[in-house]
């Protein structure tokens, strides 16, 4: 089975994480760049689905050259070999462009699964899985809190708001998984070194046959107009409980009419 | 006035609360038109012209709600195509963002996810990056496709005609694809949904365990809150990991946020910052929780929640 996963560098969520004043996108320079924690979800089930069906798992990533950190600790994971993207003209694509360079890199690279996490921590768009499985033509599998693999079929549990829905399909196939689908494995040392060793592929947009004409920032079909640091909130009143704290929290909320 | 298409968010025909939300905001910036997919429309019709839908455009046909997220894009594609309307307005759901992106790329229009509200020429609100970034954005190419998050506006009543047109369409393969054998309904109770709430009550590490859990649904319930927790807890198995509020889970945008033994690290406030009203419960002074809220008890969760609790009932 030859399972791609698609994975992404973000900003760590801890650090301070803001856009750039001249071009509005992401400023990945004030941040430390982490794989965004939704993807190690989707690495795991792609070892998992691979340890009980064989084949290969092949990390697929679109970024920047610092995003290589990322792709190694997928590898260290345990992934086979590692597909990067990247491209100073592919800076500031949106989610509709994004979908159209991994469909592009996904027809060079062949696939039975191809494997995502719900979203990303940093755009939070959540579109990415639906959007590859419609440019794809193959079935979306998308928010999948169990995966069932049977032959050439799939069955998933996809997580819904009053529980889920049980969907089947057959391969080739784009799912997507929810945090809590599995237990991430940690890196192993042995992991960490040899995923140094592993196949580690480099593409420009030429190289994966990505029209320059269709990506990148002054092509997106969506333009960040302005963005400004949210005003603090106005710090409210802190009371201790000296035993009428429950009386006193009341008290506000009948103040406000929700009570 | 150009029409602005409405996807209608319903389980069987019980209308969700966001679909209020947005035919309010459609009517705003054009004519609201209602798109009912699927079964159950003679119980929501009321509610759809209550709400102001000036149309709603009916595709009753049950195989489009059989399979995963694409007949609906299609349905809309071909909408788009016939009606040209201003713009599409879909809930920021976890589905309702897979409609939109499917429909980004069929009809190659950029998609705006996740906004908090729409001003002139679509122009969308984002709270970024947990809260911490305020982001206006604009789609430059084609029909503008908006996801809107639930309780980003308040609902209000403007009666609509709510003209039905029967509309239907032929479904590619590709949209058959993925086959929804069964729906699994799970018991909720009473509560209402977390991210459809006015109020949300959550628990966070300083409950301790899952059956001291009862005490925040208790608050909840005597508020006719949703029930949230964060991380810790869901991680710790203490609730169930869907109703995890944070930068992994839900984003909720309530009335009122109550957040009880939440110290409120990043991953937690993510989930929740843009609440209208905070109010937290903790023993230490120091949790950062306290500089979102505009009301803190320090103080022993198992004393203040209960007390509150039995206060909110006696004011009954």
């Amino acid at each position: 089975m030859n399972i791609v996963v698609c994975v992404k560098q973000v900003p760590d969520t801890e650090t301070t994480r803001t856009l750039k004043s001249d071009d509005k996108t992401l400023d990945r320079a004030a941040a430390d760049g982490v794989l965004n924690e939704l993807d190690e979800y989707a690495v795991e089930e792609a070892l998992r689905i691979k340890e009980a069906h064989g084949g290969e798992v092949t990390v697929l990533t679109m970024g920047p050259g610092k995003a290589t950190d990322t792709i190694r600790k997928a590898l260290s994971m345990g992934a086979d070999k590692a597909v990067h993207l990247t491209d100073d003209a592919l800076a500031g694509s949106d989610a509709l462009q994004t979908s159209y360079a991994l469909q592009q890199v996904l027809g060079r690279t062949g696939f039975d699964l191809v494997i995502l996490g719900s979203e990303s921590t940093d755009a939070r768009t959540g579109v990415l899985a639906a959007m590859l499985a419609e440019r794809l033509g193959v079935p979306q599998l998308s928010l999948a809190n169990k995966v069932e693999i049977d032959g050439s079929g799939i069955k998933v549990q996809r997580q819904t708001d009053y529980g889920y829905d049980k969907v089947e399909a057959t391969l080739p196939a784009v799912v997507s998984v929810v945090e809590k689908i599995n237990e991430p494995r940690y890196p192993s040392f042995k992991g960490i070194m040899a995923a140094k060793k592993k196949p580690f592929e480099t593409l420009g947009i030429a190289d994966a046959g990505i029209d320059a004409a269709q990506v990148g920032l002054a092509s997106a079909a969506t333009e960040v107009v302005d963005f400004a640091e949210a005003p603090p909130r106005e710090r409210g009143q802190i009371v201790k409980d000296e035993g009428e704290g429950g009386v006193a929290a009341a008290e506000f909320l009948a103040s406000k009419k929700f009570i | 006035m150009a029409e602005i298409l409405v996807l209608v968010d319903h389980l069987d025909g019980e209308v969700k609360k966001v679909t209020l939300e947005l035919l309010t905001l459609a009517r705003r910036h054009g004519e609201p038109v209602a798109v009912w997919v699927g079964a159950g429309y003679a119980d929501a019709k009321d509610k759809l012209a209550e709400y102001g839908a000036a149309k709603v455009y009916l595709a009753a046909d049950e195989e489009l709600t059989s399979y995963v997220v694409a007949p609906k894009a299609e349905l809309l594609a071909q909408l788009v195509a016939d009606k040209s309307p201003a713009a599409v307005l879909v809930p920021a759901t976890a589905e309702g963002k897979e409609v939109a992106g499917r429909l980004a790329v069929k009809i190659d229009s950029g998609v705006l996810t996740d906004v908090v509200d729409v001003s002139d020429d679509f122009v969308g609100e984002h709270s970024i990056f947990g809260g911490a970034v305020i982001a206006h954005a604009r789609v430059t190419r084609g029909t503008p496709i908006v996801a809107v998050r639930p309780n980003a506006v308040s609902p209000e009543a403007a009666p609509g005609a709510a003209v039905e047109e029967q509309v239907s369409v032929t479904l590619s393969d590709a949209a058959k694809a993925a086959k929804i054998v069964e729906r699994v309904v799970q018991e909720k109770g009473d509560r209402p949904e977390l991210t459809e709430a006015a109020i949300v009550v959550s628990g966070g590490r300083g409950v301790g365990g899952a059956e001291n859990f009862k005490i925040i649904e208790e608050l909840a319930d005597s508020l006719g809150a949703a029930v949230g927790a964060s991380r810790a807890a869901t991680d710790a198995g203490w609730y169930p990991h869907q109703f995890q509020v944070g930068q992994t889970g839900k984003t909720v945008s309530p009335q009122l946020y109550v957040a009880v033994g939440i110290s409120g690290a990043i991953q937690h406030r993510a989930g929740m910052q843009t609440s209208k009203t905070i109010m937290a419960v903790n023993k230490d002074p120091e949790a950062p929780i306290f500089e979102l809220v505009d009301y803190g008890v320090v103080g022993d969760l198992f004393q203040v929640a209960p007390q509150l609790t039995e206060e909110i009932k006696k004011r009954k």
